[in-house]
């Protein structure tokens, strides 16, 4: 029993990793169309970021945080407003802008910090484990979800309440109809962005708390599963690539541990290919 | 056109084909002369690669399919081949068919089921797919794999004039011949009936789907000549390597693929495997750049980024999709297009007369 409760928080922690970084991919794909390829590069700034100042500049942990998702969502607008603002009218050259940046970003991180792994600073609150129905939990599992759980409701908040959000879900809908009633859908683009940003490299810095360690190559190893999960959750839902998430992340960690490493991530893959030949719109059946 | 000049591939292949026998020193391109063993090693590497992106440009470029996946195929022929003289004790051809077919196979099992989904979904489903791939090869299960080293071929089942240093213009050959039916392969597929219709489907899916014909198995045709073609193309590196190494399988190697064919110019008969050469070349140059003293000594502004191949082909392959975007095989209809427009204002001085609106006919 015991092992269940901590496969099941594992799974649903990394899940919530999972959710970080899919949740800012299923809005950009859902708005722009763009299959932003750079997505797991912003994530591994936010976790260098986190770690350069909770480290080198000697922050304490809980400024660190927030300046590197700071940093992280910089690094987003920037990549929206020089990168990919210019290609609008050529959609496939947007992706391969992405792709660029995807090599290049960890090719860079590795150059300035090296290939190797460097240990995650650990907040002596956080490094502990919690009793939970008599399994010993790590308390960064928790974490996670709770930080998932809250861009869940912030977003689904800001699409249903705010004036932007109406934008975004209309824009989602039916981008040319939104720019013929005179709405500048762009500034949208760039909000989107800066969303799907933060929320990367706010999942950059607890995936560093994790896995214990930052290496360049971790966003892009992330980001293939993250496709998994907006294929999944259908592209551009964010309640879709929630629950796919949640999926993910608990077949991937009860197929690790019954049937041997390595299984787990193949079992992912199987089960994209099922819910495909089943359901080729997705979970949630909207129009890929 | 001239009628003999419809032939001019000739030429080319007959200079690569004589190129073991030259001693031509070419400084700055190659370190050793042309003829020698690993000048002729870098360029069949080279051929490979620009081999390898031209089959892949047909789903690309010809189909219209982004797939994220073709290293999947590339792998599967080498480590299916090596495997095969491994584990299964075959003879060499025995093994390479093997391997090829096992390409073939996984190609249309897994085309058929990602083809499910079109546009950007078939992008991320090819790629998950890869993915589990190389996860799977790195895992080393059962011991068949070899994990992170890899398995070299083993040397007793290789026929002897494919082994030693002595016989790379051999391997060098194979090599130019794998080039040479990829080329031709992509040439007749492309104008076969199937192909027509690939370059309905690149254009406007729907509309093929509405003169009657079913877009799915004509993509699935192309998706498994392409795999088919790589699997080949696996045989080959493993011959010129001498083993299987789980980098062939990682999405990296799918991703170096799309930038040599987006660097070459998609769609184009000769781009593609121009920019497998260009990219092949400068990616060995500039590994040789990040090591050399130069490099070394400057500041650490510039050393770092200079000593990231990666880097430096990632940032070049953004500015090619921002300032080239047909691609090297587009840039002499641009320039060609450049300067008609010069000659037509230079002569008169003055922009071209147009008819304007007010004149009563």
């Amino acid at each position: 029993m015991d092992t269940v409760v901590l496969l099941s928080c594992t799974g649903l922690g990394l899940g919530a990793l999972y959710f970080l970084v899919a949740s800012g991919l299923s809005l950009i794909f859902g708005l722009m169309d763009v299959l932003n390829f750079a997505h797991g590069a912003l994530l591994s700034i936010g976790a260098y970021a986190t770690w350069w100042a909770g480290t080198e500049a000697g922050f304490s942990f809980w400024l660190a945080v927030p300046f590197g998702t700071l940093v992280g969502t910089a690094a987003a607008v920037m990549l929206e407003l020089f990168l990919i603002r210019p290609l609008y009218s050529r959609p496939r050259d947007q992706i391969l802008a992405t792709v660029g940046v995807g090599l290049a970003v960890p090719a860079l991180l590795m150059g300035i910090w090296g290939a190797d792994a460097r240990p995650f600073p650990q907040p002596a609150l956080l490094a502990g484990t919690w009793h939970v129905l008599g399994a010993t939990v790590p308390v960064n599992r928790f974490v996670l979800l709770a930080a998932a759980a809250l861009l869940l409701l912030t977003l689904r908040l800001f699409l249903a309440r705010t004036r932007y959000g109406l934008i975004v879900r209309a824009g989602v809908e039916d981008r040319a109809m939104v720019t013929a009633l005179g709405i500048d859908v762009r500034r949208a683009f760039t909000l989107v962005f800066a969303i799907g940003g933060a929320a990367a490299a706010l999942g950059g810095a607890l995936g560093g708390l994790y896995f214990g360690s930052v290496n360049p190559g971790q966003g892009t190893s992330l980001l293939i599963f993250a496709f998994v999960v907006v294929v999944m959750g259908g592209m551009g839902s964010v309640t879709g690539a929630a629950a796919a998430s949640a999926g993910v992340g608990l077949v991937q960690q009860f197929a690790n541990y019954y049937t041997g490493t390595g299984l787990g991530d193949l079992s992912v893959v199987v089960l994209l290919a099922v819910l495909l030949l089943v359901r080729p719109r997705g979970l949630t059946g909207r129009l890929a | 056109m001239h009628a003999a000049l419809r032939w001019w591939p000739i030429a080319p292949l007959i200079t690569l084909l004589v190129a073991p026998y030259s001693a031509l020193p070419v400084p700055g391109l190659l370190d050793g002369p042309l003829g020698s063993p690993g000048s002729l090693q870098l360029i069949a590497l080279c051929l490979l690669y620009g081999a390898l992106a031209t089959g892949y440009d047909l789903l690309l470029g010809r189909t219209g399919l982004l797939s994220f996946g073709h290293a999947l195929y590339f792998a599967t022929g080498l480590y299916g081949t090596d495997l095969g003289m491994l584990e299964l004790r075959l003879p060499f051809a025995a093994a390479a068919a093997f391997g090829v077919a096992c390409t073939a196979l996984l190609a249309l099992l897994l085309g058929s089921v990602s083809l499910r989904v079109t546009g950007i979904g078939f992008s991320m489903v090819t790629l998950a797919f890869a993915q589990a791939g190389a996860i799977l090869v790195q895992r080393n299960p059962g011991g068949v794999t070899g994990g992170e080293e890899g398995r070299s071929a083993p040397a007793e089942l290789l026929p002897s004039g494919l082994l030693g240093i002595e016989n790379t213009a051999n391997l060098y050959w194979i090599a130019v011949g794998y080039l040479v039916l990829t080329v031709a392969a992509v040439h007749w597929a492309v104008h076969s009936p199937a192909g027509r219709v690939w370059e309905g489907i690149k254009e406007n899916e729907r509309r093929v789907e509405v003169l009657g014909l079913r877009p799915y198995g004509y993509k699935l045709v192309a998706f498994v000549l392409s795999g088919a073609l790589a699997g080949v193309g696996g045989v080959v590196y493993l011959l010129l390597t001498g083993g299987a190494t789980p980098q062939a399988a990682g999405s990296d190697a799918t991703l170096a693929l799309l930038v040599m064919v987006v660097l070459g110019g998609t769609g184009t008969r000769w781009g593609p495997l121009l920019g497998g050469v260009l990219y092949t070349w400068a990616g060995h140059r500039l590994g040789d750049l990040a090591n050399s003293n130069a490099v070394a000594d400057l500041p650490a502004v510039l050393r770092v980024p200079l000593s990231q191949p990666l880097f430096l082909l990632g940032a070049l392959f953004v500015a090619v999709v921002y300032l080239l975007p047909g691609g090297l095989a587009g840039l002499p209809a641009r320039i060609r297009a450049a300067r008609s427009a010069r000659s037509v204002r230079t002569p008169t001085g003055v922009p071209a007369a147009r008819p304007t609106g007010g004149t009563p006919a």
